[in-house]
This record gives C-alpha cells, sequence and structure tokens, in this order.
C-alpha cells in the first residue's frame, strides 16, 4: 500500500483530487512559537511531509518540543500525497526544505540516487545504531552511506477481529493460518461470514499476499522478490497464492463472496465488521484499522476491537511486514546543519515519546519506553512491532516500482484484483504478475 | 492562402509588365511593402500557434521514438507495444465504442427532444432543465454516477430502483445465509434445495439441522426447537439452527440454547413429485401428514434459501463502459438538444406548411423534410461530438472503481496512466497521444471543410 494513513482512502481519484484544492489552501504550513535563546535560536527548519489532519498536528507538537529545546522555529509544509514530484519541483526551485519526512523506501533511494540527500550525521547514525534493528538502518542507507532515519512505523500484520463475534461462534484468537481458517469457517456457521476483504482497493490484496509469502517462503526469499532477483513464476510465488486463493474461493470466509468484495474499499470493509451492520467477523489490515474503528464507530479498542497478529503460515515465523517515515535532510535545503539537529532529536526517544502520548503512532525505536503509547492495543502492536526485530520486513509492493505495486487498475493490484475474482488458476496470475514485474523493473 | 495571394499577384504582375514597365515598379515597391506589413501581423499568431500547437506535436511525436527514460532510440518500438499489449487494445476498442456510440445516442436523442420540446408549452422551462447538466463539470458529474451506480442498493440509487422493483414481484427468501451441516444428514448444494440422504417412511421423525444463520437474521418469535411427533400417516420433524451460541453444541444434535426456525418450507417428496408440504411452526417443528406408506425423501426447497436480489453490476468488467457513457449522456444531451433546437428554427416553415397541406403526416413530414433540412446542422452536432468523445477522459477515470479500470480505459485514460499514473513511461504515452491525434484529425478536417464551405 501506499500511504498508511488513517484517513479514509474512498475513490482515490476525487478525494486526491480534492486534495489538491485543500492543498492549495493550507500549503504554507504553521510556524511554531518564539526562538527561546537556545543553540540554534534564530534558525528555521522546514519540514515536509503527506501527513495531514491529526497526523500533522501530532508531528507539529513534536517540532515543537524541538524548538523549546534549541529555540530553531520549525515549519511543516505539506508536500501532498506524491513527494517525490513535491521535492524535486522544490529543489528546482531553488526553495529546498530541510527536511523531508518519506513514506516509501523506493523514494529514499530515487533521493538518494539523483544526489539530493545529505548523509546523516555520526551522532544520528550512532543512536541509530542502538536503538533501531539493524533492518530499519538498512532501509535507510543506499550504496553504504546513511541517509534515512525511521521515525514512524506501522504494522501491516495484524488481523482485527469483533469480539463479540468470536464470542458467539466460540472461537478464539488463531495461531497458525490454518487454525484462522478454521475460525473463520466456525464464524461463517454462526451465521456471520469470516473476512471482510477490501477488494477495489488493491494495496490491501498485496498486503494479503506479503503476510503469506513472508511467512510462508521465509525474509531471504521476501527480500529476493522484492528486489525482483527471483522471478514471480517462483515455486514459492505460486504456492503463496494458492495458499491465499484457498481463502479467496471459500464462499464462507469472504463476506458476501468475491463480487461484493471487488466492490469493497478499505474504508468500507472496516465498517463491515465494526459498523452498525456488521457483515463479517475479521478484517486483516494495518494498526491504522483501529484508528478507523475508533473514530468512525465508536468502538473501544481493546475490548469492542481487538487484533492478533498475522497467524504463522505452515509452520513459518509469524510474518511482521512493515512500513515507515524515514526523516531525510537535503543538501539543497537552506539550513541543513538545523534540519540535522532535527534528525538527531528524532532518533531520541523523547521525539518519539511526544507522539506516542498523543496517539497513532508507532516507534521503531526500542528505546521508547511502552507506557508512552496511550492505551493497552497499540502497545500490543508495540510491542510485536519492537519483538519482530530484524525479521521486520517493508511492505514489497511499497519497494517495487509503482507502475507494479502502486498503480490503481494495473500492475500487482489489478493482478491480485483478478485472482480475487477467479482464484482457480495461481500459475497463471503468477506468469502475469511476472509478465508485469519484468515491464516495471526493467531486469 | 498567402502563397495562391502571391501566385495571383505575380500572374497578374506579368500580365501588365508589357504595358506598364516603369510605373509596375512603384506599385510592386508598394505591394511588397504591404505583404511585408501582413507578416509582421500574422506573426504573433504564428509565434503562438508554433509555440503551443505545433512544437509540442512535433516534440510529442519524437518523444515517442524513444524510451521510457527518454535517452535510448526505439525506433516504432513503442508503436509495436501499442498493438502487443492488451491493456492499450482494450482502451482502442473502448474509445472505437465511444466514438460510435456516444455520438450517434446523442444526436440521436438531441433530435428527438428538440423535435418535440418544439411542441409542448413549457418548451424553455424543459430546454433549460435539460441543458442544466452541461453546467456541472465533469469531476462532479463523475461524483454522481460513481455514487447512482453503486451496487450495494443502500447507496446506489440505480440499483435501489432496480432492486425495489425486482422484489416487488417476489417475496425475498427467509433464511438466505442458510446452509446444511455437512456429513449430518442433509445434501444439497449451495442454495438448496437441501434434501435428507437417506430415506423415511411415514412414522418416524427427522431433524434438520441448518447453520449460517445470524442470530439475529433468525425470526424474534423462534423458540427452542422441538421436534413434533408424527402421525401414523405422516412425518413429523424439527428444522433448526444447529449452532448454539458459543459455539457449545454438538453437530447433529438439539442441544440447549438451539432454537428452531419457523416459516421454513418442507416437502415430502416420493418419485421426484411432492407428497406433502407444510411450513415449519416457530419451535421449528413441522408435521407432514397424508401420505400412503412407502419411502420418503424430505426436502427444503431452494426457495427458502434463495438470495436476495442483488440488482445490477453496474460497474462490472461488461457493463462499466455503457454505464460511463450513460452518464456522458446525462451531460451532452441537453447540448445536442439546443444545437438542434437552433437548427430547427431556422427551418423555411413554408416548406412543412407546403407537406402539411399536401397530405403528409407528422411522420412523413419528420423523415423526409425536417431531417434532411437539418442534415447540416446534424453533422456539425456528430462531428464535434466525435472529437469531444476522443479525449473523454475524467468520466472514466472518476467511475471506474479500481478493479475494472483497465476494462472501462479509453485511449486518453490510457495515454494518462501510461506517462504519469504509476507507469512513467513517456515515450508509450507519446505514441498514444500521437495515435490518438492521428485518429482525431480525419474529423477536424472535416470539420473545417464544412466551415469553410457554408463560409463561402
Amino acid at each position: 500500500m501506499r500511504r498508511p494513513s488513517t484517513t479514509t482512502r474512498r475513490t482515490a481519484a476525487t478525494a486526491s483530487a480534492a486534495l489538491a484544492l485543500a492543498l492549495g489552501a493550507t500549503a504554507c504550513g504553521g510556524t511554531t512559537g518564539p526562538a527561546s535563546g537556545g543553540e540554534l535560536s534564530g534558525q528555521t527548519v522546514t519540514v515536509a511531509g503527506v501527513w495531514t489532519g491529526s497526523e500533522q498536528q501530532n508531528f507539529k507538537k513534536v517540532l515543537d518540543a524541538f524548538t523549546e529545546k534549541t529555540g530553531a522555529k520549525t515549519v511543516f509544509v505539506p508536500s501532498g500525497d506524491n513527494v517525490s514530484t513535491f521535492v524535486g519541483s522544490k529543489i528546482e526551485g531553488g526553495n529546498a526544505p530541510d527536511v523531508v519526512m518519506v513514506p516509501q523506501v523506493g523514494v529514499l533511494q530515487q533521493f538518494a540516487k539523483e544526489g539530493w540527500l545529505l548523509p546523516l550525521s555520526e551522532q544520528t547514525a550512532r543512536s541509530a545504531g542502538s536503538t533501531l534493528a539493524p533492518v530499519w538502518r538498512n532501509y535507510g542507507t543506499v550504496d553504504g552511506a546513511y541517509y534515512g532515519l525511521y521515525f514512524k512505523a506501522a504494522h501491516k500484520s495484524t488481523v482485527w477481529y469483533a469480539p463479540e463475534a468470536f464470542a458467539q461462534a466460540g472461537v478464539n484468537e488463531p495461531k497458525s493460518y490454518a487454525d484462522m481458517l478454521k475460525a473463520g469457517r466456525t464464524l461463517a456457521d454462526s451465521g456471520r461470514p469470516a473476512f471482510a476483504i477490501a477488494g477495489e482497493d488493491g494495496w490491501t490484496l498485496t498486503d494479503w499476499f506479503e503476510n503469506i509469502y513472508l511467512s510462508q517462503a521465509g525474509p531471504e526469499k521476501y527480500d529476493q522478490l522484492a528486489q525482483h532477483r527471483i522471478k514471480w513464476t517462483d515455486e514459492s510465488v505460486v504456492r503463496a497464492l494458492t495458499t491465499l486463493g484457498d481463502l479467496f474461493k471459500d464462499k464462507q470466509l469472504v463476506a458476501g463472496g468475491a463480487q461484493t468484495a471487488l466492490g469493497t474499499d478499505f474504508p468500507t470493509s472496516v465498517a463491515q465488521v465494526f459498523g452498525p451492520e456488521p457483515k463479517a467477523g475479521m478484517v486483516y489490515e494495518g494498526d491504522f484499522v483501529g484508528g478507523v474503528a475508533k473514530d468512525q464507530f465508536g468502538r473501544k479498542l481493546g475490548t469492542d476491537a481487538k487484533f492478533f497478529p498475522f497467524p504463522a503460515v505452515d509452520g513459518g515465523k509469524a510474518p511482521v511486514v512493515s512500513g515507515g517515515d524515514a526523516a531525510v535532510v537535503l543538501k539543497d535545503g537552506k539550513n541543513g546543519k538545523a534540519g540535522m539537529k532535527l534528525v538527531e532529536y528524532l532518533s531520541g526517544s523523547e521525539a518519539a515519546e511526544v507522539w506516542a502520548r498523543a496517539g497513532g503512532f508507532l516507534s521503531p525505536n526500542k528505546e521508547v519506553g511502552i507506557a508512552a503509547y496511550g492505551d493497552e492495543i497499540t502497545r500490543g502492536t508495540a510491542d510485536s512491532l519492537i519483538a519482530a526485530g530484524d525479521s521486520i520486513r517493508f511492505d514489497m509492493s511499497d519497494q517495487a516500482p509503482a507502475a507494479f505495486g502502486g498503480t490503481k487498475g494495473a500492475g500487482e493490484w489489478k493482478l491480485l484484483q483478478d485472482f480475487l475474482r477467479d482464484p482457480s488458476d495461481p500459475q497463471g496470475t503468477a506468469a502475469k504478475l511476472e509478465a508485469e514485474a519484468a515491464k516495471a523493473y526493467g531486469n | 492562402m498567402a502563397d495562391t495571394m502571391t501566385a495571383r499577384d505575380r500572374a497578374r504582375d506579368r500580365a501588365r509588365a508589357g504595358a506598364a514597365r516603369a510605373p509596375a515598379d512603384g506599385r510592386r515597391l508598394a505591394r511588397r511593402r504591404k505583404r511585408r506589413l501582413a507578416v509582421v501581423f500574422v506573426l504573433p499568431a504564428l509565434l503562438l500557434l508554433g509555440a503551443l500547437v505545433v512544437y509540442p506535436v512535433l516534440f510529442s511525436f519524437g518523444r515517442s521514438l524513444f524510451d521510457a527514460d527518454g535517452d535510448r532510440f526505439v525506433g516504432a518500438g513503442n508503436y509495436v507495444a501499442i498493438v502487443q499489449d492488451p491493456a492499450t487494445l482494450k482502451a482502442i476498442r473502448n474509445s472505437a465504442i465511444w466514438v460510435v456510440v456516444a455520438p450517434t445516442l446523442l444526436t440521436g436523442l438531441g433530435l428527438m427532444l428538440a423535435v418535440l420540446t418544439e411542441k409542448v408549452r413549457w418548451a424553455t422551462a424543459f430546454k433549460l432543465v435539460l441543458f442544466l447538466p452541461m453546467a456541472v463539470s465533469f469531476l462532479a458529474a463523475g461524483i454522481i454516477f460513481r455514487l447512482a451506480y453503486e451496487q450495494d442498493p443502500d447507496r446506489g440509487v440505480l440499483n435501489a430502483a432496480v432492486v425495489g422493483v425486482h422484489d416487488s414481484f417476489g417475496d425475498a427468501a427467509a433464511y438466505p445465509t442458510a446452509r446444511a451441516r455437512e456429513g449430518q444428514g442433509l445434501t444439497g448444494s449451495a442454495g438448496g434445495p437441501y434434501s435428507t440422504e437417506g430415506t423415511v417412511r411415514p412414522g418416524r421423525s427427522v431433524s434438520l439441522g441448518l447453520i449460517g444463520v445470524a442470530p439475529d437474521a433468525v425470526p424474534a418469535a423462534a423458540k427452542a426447537a422441538a421436534a413434533a411427533a408424527p402421525a401414523t400417516d405422516g412425518i413429523g420433524g424439527v428444522v433448526y439452527l444447529d449452532f448454539a451460541p458459543g459455539g457449545a453444541g454438538v453437530p447433529g444434535r438439539i442441544d440447549a440454547g438451539e432454537n428452531g426456525l419457523p416459516g421454513m418450507t418442507v416437502e415430502a417428496v416420493r418419485d421426484g413429485r411432492v407428497a406433502a408440504s407444510t411450513v415449519s411452526a416457530d419451535d421449528g417443528s413441522f408435521r407432514l401428514t397424508g401420505l400412503a406408506d412407502g419411502d420418503y425423501t424430505v426436502r427444503l426447497p431452494a426457495a427458502n434459501f434463495a438470495a436476495p436480489y442483488q440488482g445490477v453490476n453496474w460497474l462490472g468488467p461488461a457493463l462499466v463502459t455503457p454505464a460511463i457513457i450513460g452518464a456522458y449522456l446525462w451531460v451532452w444531451t441537453g447540448f445536442a438538444m439546443v444545437l438542434i433546437g437552433a437548427g430547427l428554427a431556422a427551418i423555411p416553415r413554408d416548406a412543412l406548411e407546403a407537406a402539411r397541406m399536401d397530405g403528409a403526416s407528422e411522420g412523413q413530414i419528420f423523415r423526409k423534410i425536417t431531417v434532411p433540412l437539418l442534415s447540416p446542422v446534424l453533422t456539425v452536432v456528430f462531428v464535434t461530438l466525435v472529437i469531444n468523445v476522443m479525449k473523454v477522459f475524467d468520466l472514466v477515470y472518476i467511475i471506474a472503481p479500481g478493479p475494472v479500470q483497465e476494462e472501462a480505459n479509453v485511449l486518453a485514460t490510457r495515454m494518462w496512466l501510461v506517462s504519469f499514473g504509476g507507469g512513467n513511461d513517456q515515450g508509450l504515452g507519446s505514441a498514444l497521444s500521437v495515435v490518438l491525434l492521428l485518429l482525431v484529425v480525419p474529423a477536424m478536417v472535416f470539420n473545417i471543410r464544412r466551415f469553410r464551405r457554408s463560409g463561402a
């Protein structure tokens, strides 16, 4: 998926059009507090990021804390959904922000290859080395240079369920994929289909596939596939597709059948489980499902809405697929030094705790006190994220070229949607995926 | 234009040269100055046209000969890719459908409405209402129709109407989600009918366990399941929900907390004929009576389980293009009607009067007089719409949901998606735009020819 935003993703096209307008209106972010005479007083750090709404407000709290500490003024500039275009045009216009929060690995690599980034300071690297699992550092490293500090993380291996449906059916949180399907069938017996699947949004389907693949084929194969060093026609891909197909083709497991699932977008799929007229018992997606269940349907997390980690498939390790926003410093920024300081500040647990207290945030930093998170559910996801340590893998479709892994109605999104419609031929789907991937990766 | 002018001038010059050589020199000078002045006046327009139209066209053509990054020359490679890529071929097919269907329907509709509105009293108000959608942007119209075409009848107004009409002809089944528990005596495929595996003789009773009914889908009147004792000439039994809350029950047995399913039709079948039929009571019990001795199958007919009517899948792969064309009609009908209406007003009345005097019927007048006289206007409307339809983008982009976007794509959307919407292959995109241009050119030439002829 592209943007693990907690906001609704209904009809992406129209929304983004509206967003473009809204951004025009709010393009000038607020300047925060006056300088209080710290070491950086009188300097202004400009930060660009995709965050809007409450995410933006909470991030501004972190910036305020930085201002308080150092005296530097901070300005947040919303970049809109397409960070790479935004930053490119800002650099060309001689108005580059100092720090950018980059939401995709691919974009970070692109920036580094364009030569837009400064390697992070020694201190940031040291503090990242001791607080982040190596995998997070690797995702921020390009050609041996450490450019991106992962500050915010998303946990995309959580299966959310309605506890009352589980109680009615008499099932417990499953520990394996097979158990999960069995629990799902019991749920269906009780009159509530198992899974709400948001087939209209292709990214939810890629996330399904990635979890199964990571657990079944293991992290090494996962990395190879993500970089297209093995082909999608690999036996492991066919196996994962077959496993996914077992779920897709079972009418008892997919709420309303494939046809309905293909007309269900992500917010609707959450509504099917946690809304006023529930139609399914479980919905798989990232930690942000909790936010939607809470904000839109008034569910109390931990009692009315719970999650269990995506279970292990075929005896593998339980997968943890993740994503996150990395802070990078631009070469062309006017206050690169102050920007460096900001990233140093973000690498500490203090900054993460500010946002953690505000909610809607997970930190990959293992020194962030678990008590800083506001509720039990978030503590649970944070715990599981840290516990996964080095076996975490980034969302594969986010690592792929956008033409393959991030375009509505094309590439992997489209092919997995076709697979949901007719899961009878995993082999054929794998072949089609390989054809598209070869085109997009160009190798 | 300029060329023919100068050629003519030169010819004239030559003709007069012999007669008056000396004064001709002065005149030639004056003419040359005039020509120079004309060039100066035309220059700004030429520059603008060159910069805004000619240069981009040539650039696109050049770009279409290079690969995605723009640094490797691939010759006609991108054009070959167009013909080989199934998604692009689908877009070409859709564009063809659009170009044939939309302008034809629109011109026809516009003609009909224009002729009809001429005869109604509130013509202006009527025309105004039909013209209103023209004031709605394609983006807004797209969002409106995206909602109208929604599959869920609670959200999509069209399906709400379709389902409403459908349901007024037949009642919805009581237990659409129910199914037999496998291996417990009932067999049948999903959706019913379900029959007992073995046969039953009168005087015996059977219990038929079903699952898959949500607690709130069981009628409120349902009571704890209890089997009815059979009469000597009949079969008794119970239809019940074989799923106790919390999953505590044993499959195939009536456990505490398991309710009967009232209102279920039960039949006794022998040799393919229904011998007796009844409906289960509140506790799920039923008695089939009046049966002669023999072997019967007890059957729950499919009517109990019929899935509720889902309405039409407007935005499915099959109907999405017609659905979007429908939205396009909504926007443009007013335009066609007003233009044709204007043409209609200009038709000489005496021709119509004369025909009427000669006893022509209204149908004959329409076919033999109105349409031929209107044909210049109809052609203009048709050709304008063809050009417009070629570049339709917003409606397709907004109305088609992700899963069927490929099935709905037209050349313009495909071009954009390939170049900017993730593919970032501007070489292939440029090739598509060149193809699009080549397809529009004939219509343009035709239109310009017409304008010039009518101007002359």
